[in-house]
């Protein structure tokens, strides 16, 4: 299998790569990793006439924290510079926790977060991951620059809010309010594979308190789902058996699985349950962790 | 080299415009003549004439077709050949010396790391991009960075020793 024919650009600056997309014609792709984008030509489900090539622009592969406290993610950052970075593994839980469970290590080589985002695949796993964390997207275009909140930028499947001649340069992740918690939970049938279902939280607690939760779904909807009235139920209350059981039926509640070969819908949205019970007691001192609806589930079929 | 996809209808293969792209592959300079869509599994096996880098799924599931880029380990099926402008590409050929296996190669042979062989020049270039980042892995840390190379065979066990083996083979020769 190979692509159909399109021209190819390397541009060297950002302002020569936004001019390609303005004055490129109606299909025009950016390349960055290519990971999803060069096997869905492959596949003729993609087939630009023109692909911008961003590898080429210096300056984009970094990932840093700002002064305030903002993560800022370039476009060109590699899943395995998040995979193998000491700075998220400190301060980013959630995400430390999602790098290694991206495809594959030789996908995570060239593969992107900024690309990830963009492409809006409902498989993804980082649009869960920022969404949970309140994460925004920085386009650059003709008009300048704006930051675009992950609830607002994926508006369906493969489909996102950026203009013809706008880039996605970085993504942001906002300053931690209080002490951040949470992770990332993927059931897989092999690795590689897309989620069967995966569950992002991200919580800051300030005391015993939650001041700020984030959950977001994986895999179980035509989008990305931010499961809202579950991080709701959880702001402002401790983190209690009880608190972690409502907002663990609430998440399962938002996802909107169907059965397929990965699993019935009501195995998916069970799923949905045990993770967040997981992710928030895990946080919990071990005698106040609540018992796992999972282990409950295989000692009744034992 | 001028390497275009035969796929032309009523088109002359020198009527397709191509880019002129320079590049190292096991520390031998190359230049060629490529249309942008050629995959770099299709430059190092048409082009190079490079054969131990095989194309498995075609689908950037299996590993089959991994290489080396600047010493980062991918999917030759998933890259675009105009994309190695400049850089320095490794495959299984440039593992061996003149006269000597490399340590990888040695360890597949010593601990019966293959039965079909398809999958193992894959196997050894994610094996030495860990390798060449941390000499001393865990036998998890092997298993984790060959989790995206399939093999139909073996059962991996195997595969696992050879790489094991082959780490403690470099670490003695320093």
């Amino acid at each position: 299998m190979f692509p159909s024919r399109f021209r190819y650009e390397a541009p060297h600056s950002l302002d020569e790569a936004i001019a390609l997309l303005r004055d490129g014609g109606d299909y025009v792709k950016v390349l960055a990793g290519g990971q999803s984008l060069v096997p869905m030509m492959k596949l003729r489900f993609a087939s630009p006439d023109m692909l911008v090539d961003i590898n080429n622009v210096a300056g984009l592969a970094y990932h840093r924290a700002d002064p305030d406290g903002s993560l800022r993610i370039g476009a060109l950052c590699r899943h395995t510079d998040l995979e193998f970075s000491s700075l998220l593994k400190g301060t980013q839980p959630t995400m430390a926790a999602a790098a290694p469970l991206v495809a594959d290590p030789l996908v995570r080589n060239r593969g992107t977060l900024v690309g990830s985002l963009c492409h809006a695949d409902p498989q993804g796993d980082w649009a869960s991951v920022m969404l949970a964390l309140g994460g925004s997207v920085i386009a650059q275009g003709s008009n300048g620059r704006r930051a675009i909140p992950l609830a607002e930028f994926v508006t369906g499947p493969f489909q996102n809010v950026l203009e013809h001649d706008e880039i996605a340069v970085e993504a942001v992740v906002p300053p931690a309010r209080g002490v951040r918690s949470g992770g990332y939970l993927k059931l897989e049938r092999r690795v590689g594979d897309f989620a069967t279902v995966g569950t992002a939280v991200a919580i800051e607690t300030s005391g015993d308190t939650v001041i700020r939760a984030g959950i977001a779904l994986t895999g179980v909807g035509g989008s990305t789902i931010g499961a809202t009235d579950a991080a709701a139920a959880l702001a402002g209350q401790p983190l209690t058996a009880e608190t972690i059981a409502e907002a663990a039926g609430l998440a399962a509640a938002a996802a909107q699985p169907r059965t397929d070969h990965r699993g019935s819908a009501e195995y998916k949205r069970h799923l949905v349950r045990v993770f967040v019970t997981r992710i928030l007691g895990s946080s919990l001192p071990a005698d106040a962790v609540p018992a796992d609806p999972g282990a409950a589930d295989s000692e009744r079929a034992a | 080299m001028t390497l275009v996809y035969d796929d032309l209808g009523d088109e002359a293969a020198q009527d397709v415009p191509v880019r002129k792209i320079k590049f190292t592959i096991n520390g031998k300079k190359k230049v060629a003549e490529i249309e942008p869509r050629l995959l770099l599994a299709d430059l190092i096996r048409r082009g190079v004439g490079l054969t131990g880098t095989h194309r498995g799924c075609d689908t950037t599931n299996c590993g089959a077709c991994t290489v080396l880029v600047d010493g980062n380990a991918i999917k030759s099926c998933t890259m675009l050949a105009v994309q190695v402008d400049g850089r320095e590409v490794t495959t299984v050929e440039g593992l061996a010396s003149a006269s000597e296996l490399h340590p990888l190669q040695e360890g597949f042979r010593q601990e019966h790391g293959l039965q079909c062989g398809f999958c193992t020049p894959g196997m050894m270039l994610a094996a030495k991009a860990l390798l060449d980042r941390n000499p001393d892995p865990t036998e998890e840390d092997v298993r984790w960075a060959l989790s995206g190379n399939l093999c139909r065979c073996t059962g991996y066990q195997n595969i696992v020793k050879s790489v094991l083996w082959a780490a403690e083979k470099l670490r003695a020769e320093g």
